[in-house]
């Protein structure tokens, strides 16, 4: 049977709804002895600052139950620097490029950013990083309604390319920013960001990564992941790209059904790096053995 | 760097809680080279969840081979598995060793290969490629120095010794070798050399043996490559984990290393 993947999230079309997750692949040159990147429905860069950040001190990782703790700090080259080493090297691939940003400051370097980058062709959206826990701020903008409508707002008014803004699930109701978000132009919202978390050494009584707090990611979020999606699906609009712990075709699953038009695979890329082309081919024989000609009949399909 | 499926030839104790993988890797052993690692899946559930990133030890034919020890629950599960069973590895990942530069640019050359614990394991296939050079007439002595806790971590002498190494071992409790640490026996070793021949450090061990290496190195003006080691996630270069501080800046010990040369770490 004839299957159809494709998806759109705002002016952006997908031949297929998976790509993988800002800091987990890199700048996908990492990849690409271990898969035909040109088959991803879309490459989400590892987040990218105007200016070069050297990031956090090591350890930066841990091992914790069906999961792992990062606080890398959004290491990365700067804006400059991307633009003439890792982007040559995207465009190639062929498929569309979706640039994660962040500002280390206020405002008016997001906007500068996000100026300079509605100039470059092939860059296909952005995703607005409102959510890394991991640079030293009082709060994340994702946590909080107003600033996250400020934000998104302002930057609309800078560019016409898709706008993805990325949601924390570090929030009493993630459904309130989401709908923030819509209402200041975002096209479509990504969630989830890493839980935050802690994990000790007892032998030594240290932090087992060198920021005591890390990001929490892997199959241990999951759940908090899908219930998220779905609740964010019954109050907004816009698409929803999902993410969280998606190691599997039945794990992608979840996700659609529970609400989201695309999904990211993450951390599951260290483990086994051909894992989103597997779901892809998942995908398409879960389709086909239920019948389903169209994978947008299965968003938000989920029998309550 | 390859993503295979290796089916297990063996994968036995040795000793203590040391065991010895032997799979069937033939894209993999055709490019490995001494220093460069494997990123092994030990389990198909998400515990663990990560693979365990280890050294190659040996490469025979169509054959990788891996010295690990039990430690924790990665190298616990990995110990569990026998003949026949496929395990899904990445490889060979990393910058090894570099030795022929030297090879082919002296007549002659004493190299220290100097292994902390389970850090022999690299040294064992540096060692044998070292021997193939010899056995092509060139004049290279390699000596072997094996630190560890006491007499039962003292592994892989006679392989050293199978390749034409010479031998000294250092335990922490003297009950084998000298007693001390590996860096005093260096010393010992290094204050009643007579430099005949050019001299070079490959080391790998724990993090403060290769810190009083690297001083050792600088001190005598000798230079040291070291492997080192660090919590990694994905092992290609592309999470940022597994960072160490160099001279360069912040530098991946899975892509950029295992192997730096000493005067490049910041050690703190």
């Amino acid at each position: 049977m004839q299957t159809k993947l494709s998806v759109s999230i705002g002016k952006l079309k997908l031949k297929n709804p998976v790509m993988v997750a800002s800091g987990t692949f890199g700048y996908a040159e990492e990849f690409k002895d271990f898969i035909d990147l040109s088959g991803l429905g879309a490459i989400v860069t590892k987040t990218v600052t105007l200016r070069p950040r050297r990031g956090n001190p090591p350890p930066r990782t841990c091992e914790t139950p069906a999961g792992m703790l990062n606080s890398i700090g959004l290491e990365n080259p700067g804006l400059e620097s991307f633009i003439h080493d890792k982007l040559p090297v995207l465009k190639k691939i062929g498929i569309p490029i979706i640039m994660s940003v962040a500002s280390e400051g206020d405002l008016e370097e997001f906007i500068e950013l996000v100026k300079r980058l509605d100039k470059i062709n092939e860059i296909a959206a952005l995703e607005l990083n409102l959510s890394c826990p991991n640079i030293k701020r009082t709060g994340l903008i994702s946590q909080d309604p107003e600033a996250t409508y400020s934000l998104v707002k302002a930057v609309r008014k800078k560019t016409k390319k898709t706008l993805i803004t990325k949601l924390t699930p570090n929030v009493t109701d993630i459904t309130k920013i989401a709908k923030q978000a819509q209402a200041a132009g975002s096209d479509a919202v990504s969630l989830i960001n890493t839980l935050t978390g802690m994990s000790i050494d007892v032998n030594k009584r240290t932090p087992k990564v060198a920021c005591i707090i890390g990001g929490l990611s892997g199959p241990a979020i999951r759940p908090v992941a899908v219930r998220m999606v779905w609740e964010i699906y019954r109050e907004i609009k816009i698409p929803i790209i999902g993410m969280g712990g998606i190691m599997d075709t039945a794990s992608a699953l979840e996700f659609f059904i529970a609400g989201a038009s695309a999904i990211s695979v993450g951390t599951a890329n260290f483990i086994n790096p051909k894992v989103s082309l597997e779901i892809i081919s998942g995908l398409k024989q879960y389709l086909s053995r239920n019948k389903i000609r169209d994978i947008n009949q299965l968003i938000g399909s989920i029998r309550t | 760097m390859f993503q295979i499926k290796g089916k297990i030839l063996y994968n036995k104790k040795v000793k203590g809680s040391y065991f010895h993988l032997a799979l069937e890797a033939p894209d993999i052993a055709k490019e490995s080279l001494p220093g460069q690692f494997l990123n092994i899946k030990v389990s198909n559930t998400y515990e663990p969840l990560l693979r365990r990133p280890l050294s190659i030890h040996s490469v025979r034919g169509r054959n990788i081979e891996v010295l690990y020890e039990v430690v924790g629950k990665g190298t616990k599960v990995l110990s569990e598995k026998g003949p026949g069973e496929v395990l899904d590895v990445i490889g060979p990942l990393g910058n090894g060793f570099t030795f022929n530069s030297w090879a082919h640019g002296l007549a002659g050359s004493r190299t220290i290969l100097i292994g902390g614990g389970m850090g022999v394991a690299p040294l064992v296939f540096l060692a044998d490629k070292i021997a193939g050079l010899r056995a092509r007439g060139t004049k290279f002595k390699a000596q072997v120095l094996i630190g560890a806790k006491t007499k039962g971590n003292i592994i892989c002498e006679k392989e050293f010794k199978d390749l034409g190494c010479s031998v000294k071992s250092a335990t922490d409790d003297g009950s084998y070798g000298f007693k001390g640490r590996i860096t005093d026996l260096l010393k010992n070793i290094l204050r009643s050399a007579s430099y005949d021949l050019p001299i070079t450090i490959y080391a790998c061990g724990p993090r403060l043996m290769l810190k009083e290496i690297s001083a050792i190195s600088r001190k005598y003006g000798i230079p040291a490559q070291i492997s080192l080691e660090e919590h990694m996630a994905c092992g290609i270069g592309a999470c940022l984990g597994c960072v160490v501080n160099t001279k360069q800046g912040l530098r991946r010990v899975c892509k950029d290393g295992p192997v730096f040369n000493a005067d490049e770490i910041n050690w703190k």
